[in-house]
């Protein structure tokens, strides 16, 4: 395959040498550590955090940090460490799950678009360039409006928002590969197209769409956490680091650790998910390279 | 350029259209009854049949599509449910914060990201690039509401210089006008200045790679005329585009920036309404800022092609 995507841009480089090109960009090996420390933490969040996260103990509340509870308690007697650690749960679900949603859904809209092309294509984009005519914010508060406040309602919200970005990725990736010759000679030996799309065409395709999956991540958790803080996330009690924030922010004198426990946690992964994303991009896609 | 105008024109109506449709459907993928979710349990049948007929949930799907867009047509946006007054009267009251938060925002990303940008470029690897990368990396991952309570906590509770909430118009009051939009305003503008530092920054590098750059180096120009008059001019067009496509998060980030900071303008008002449930001000409000934004998008394209003579031709 390699050889056969050569001087696309795309092409599939051998397996170690990506990882290797992935782990000398400088500040990957940062982001790869805070991944880790975030998908072990929202994994073993019920080892891992030293209280309850649900339980409340009026006497402690707004307790400074120390060496009981490492970031304070909130204004219930919460431990705010134990509740980021549950927060990183809800974090990275809605991040990969609404990323997941979108490269599907977008990946499959524009394999479509752009093998079928004529009305079909128009169609796609048409309804794809609608989605993006809403301002990403607005429109996953309007859906998340409609479809009730929620873990649920916000992944899906957010994969509808990100959807587009993906379908003309992967529409621009099939046009240029369809042009060339190997799908003209599979064509020619008489494969089904369903066969050509999915055994030539998308294989082929992937590569950006996984640099873009790897950078939408930190964008889609800042998302969730930015309508969490509105209010149309995880309800309350459950922990999510936005809610969180927006439910410290009336005790900003008083405790502000119930403000900066969570956004320091959302800062720190949000950058680590960056850096994560621009060593997969330098790595599979130098071309990108800003 | 005529040509263009109308090309985009013409372009921008199916998706206007499409747009419509979505906004429309909203209400009605509410699960499960529409006008139940919007009123609370408590509330008499008569009341939620009454709005029920008032809605035109009651006919055909088509029928209330195609009443909803006769109405739409003329300009008629619906009626919010709670204080029944017509969205677009809703929208009036609270444009003009919007607009002025906006402007000082994007006014402020500018002053910042300009000079910072271009010295990262003219000195790159220097630690002044190493200082404006990591502003332009600190600026795109750090949430608003973040920005917005750390400028709130230094400003506002430590200092007392700032008011943390509310708004006063600065054109009746210029002054305390300025000071309750001041905090609001660098929330929304320091996303948007790293974004354009970072753009204005990989802009200024390729511009300054390029051969005619070598040649005024070589007449003898210096770096500051190299860069001021030949590298800039070129290197702002990229820019003009992120602004555009910046458009919708300047939108996004002023819904959380007045939510947080309590001005009352469009942002809070999306929120307001859908927490109050009140779907016909949600779509009414939705369908305006998407109008609103495929509207500047288009300017944005115009200006594009203004600029860069380049693109009109293609």
């Amino acid at each position: 395959m390699a050889g056969s995507t050569r001087g696309s841009g795309i092409a599939e480089p051998a397996r170690w040498g990506t990882l290797r090109r992935a782990a000398a960009a400088r500040l990957a090996p940062f982001g790869a550590a805070v991944l880790l420390l975030a998908v072990l933490g929202a994994v073993f969040a019920p080892v891992v955090s030293p209280h309850d996260p649900l339980k409340q103990d009026l006497d402690r509340a707004l307790a400074r940090p120390g060496r009981a509870h490492l970031l304070g308690t909130d204004n219930v007697g919460r431990d705010v460490l134990s509740r980021v650690i549950w927060g990183t749960r809800v974090s990275l679900v809605a991040g990969f799950g609404s990323v997941a949603i979108a490269m599907v859904a977008g990946g499959l809209l524009g394999l479509l678009a752009g093998y079928a092309g004529g009305r079909v294509d128009g169609l796609v984009m048409r309804l794809m360039d609608a989605v993006l005519s809403f301002p990403p914010l607005v429109l996953a508060l309007a859906l998340g409006a409609v479809l009730g406040a929620g873990l649920t309602g916000v992944v899906i919200a957010l994969g509808v928002v990100y959807t587009p970005t993906f379908a003309r990725l992967m529409r621009g990736q099939v046009l240029t590969i369809t042009a060339r010759e190997y799908v003209d000679a599979a064509r020619a030996l008489g494969a089904p197209g369903w066969r050509i799309a999915w055994a030539h065409v998308l294989p082929n395709a992937t590569a950006p769409i996984v640099v873009q999956a790897s950078l939408s991540v930190a964008f889609a958790i800042l998302a969730e956490a930015s309508l969490s803080f509105l209010g149309l996330g995880i309800q309350p009690p459950a922990a999510s680091w936005g809610s969180m924030i927006n439910a410290g922010r009336g005790y900003l004198q008083q405790a502000p650790w119930i403000v900066f426990g969570p956004g320091a946690a959302l800062f720190v992964t949000v950058v680590g998910l960056n850096f994560v994303g621009d060593a997969v991009r330098d790595a599979l896609d130098p071309r990108l390279r800003v | 350029m005529g040509r263009l105008l109308l090309r985009r024109l013409v372009a921008t109506i199916p998706v206007l259209l499409l747009v419509t449709a979505g906004v429309f459907a909203l209400i009605h993928l509410t699960p499960g009854d529409p006008i139940d979710a919007m009123m609370a349990e408590s509330v008499d049948d008569t009341v939620k049949r009454e709005l029920r007929r008032d809605l035109g949930l009651d006919r055909p799907l088509y029928l209330q599509y195609a009443t909803w867009m006769g109405r739409l047509l003329q300009g008629d946006l619906g009626r919010s449910i709670r204080n029944r007054e017509p969205v677009i009267e809703n929208v009036g009251r609270r444009i003009k914060p919007s607009l002025q938060l906006a402007g000082l925002a994007m006014g402020i990303a500018l002053l910042v990201a300009t000079p910072i940008g271009i010295l990262s470029a003219a000195r790159r690897n220097s630690a002044v690039d190493r200082v404006g990368t990591s502003f332009a990396l600190f600026g795109i991952c750090m949430p608003n509401f973040l920005i917005a309570l750390i400028l709130i906590f230094v400003f506002g509770v430590k200092l007392r210089w700032l008011p943390i909430s509310g708004y006063v118009d600065p054109l009746e009051e210029p002054l305390d006008g300025l000071r309750s939009l001041t905090l609001p305003a660098i929330t929304l503008g320091l996303a948007l200045a790293a974004v354009i530092t970072r753009t204005l920054r990989s802009s200024m590098l390729e511009a300054l790679s390029e051969d005619y750059i070598r040649t005024a180096r070589a007449k003898g120009l210096s770096d500051g005329a190299v860069v001021r008059r030949h590298a800039l001019k070129n290197a702002l067009i990229p820019v003009v585009t992120v602004i555009g496509l910046q458009l919708g998060t300047l939108i996004g980030g002023a819904v959380i920036t007045e939510y947080v900071f309590a001005l009352p303008g469009v942002g809070r008002l999306v929120v307001d309404a859908v927490f109050a449930r009140d779907y016909p001000l949600v779509q009414g409000v939705v369908l305006l800022i998407a109008v609103g934004f495929i509207l500047s998008n288009l300017v944005v394209d115009l200006l594009y092609g203004w600029i860069d003579p380049r693109i009109r031709h293609r």
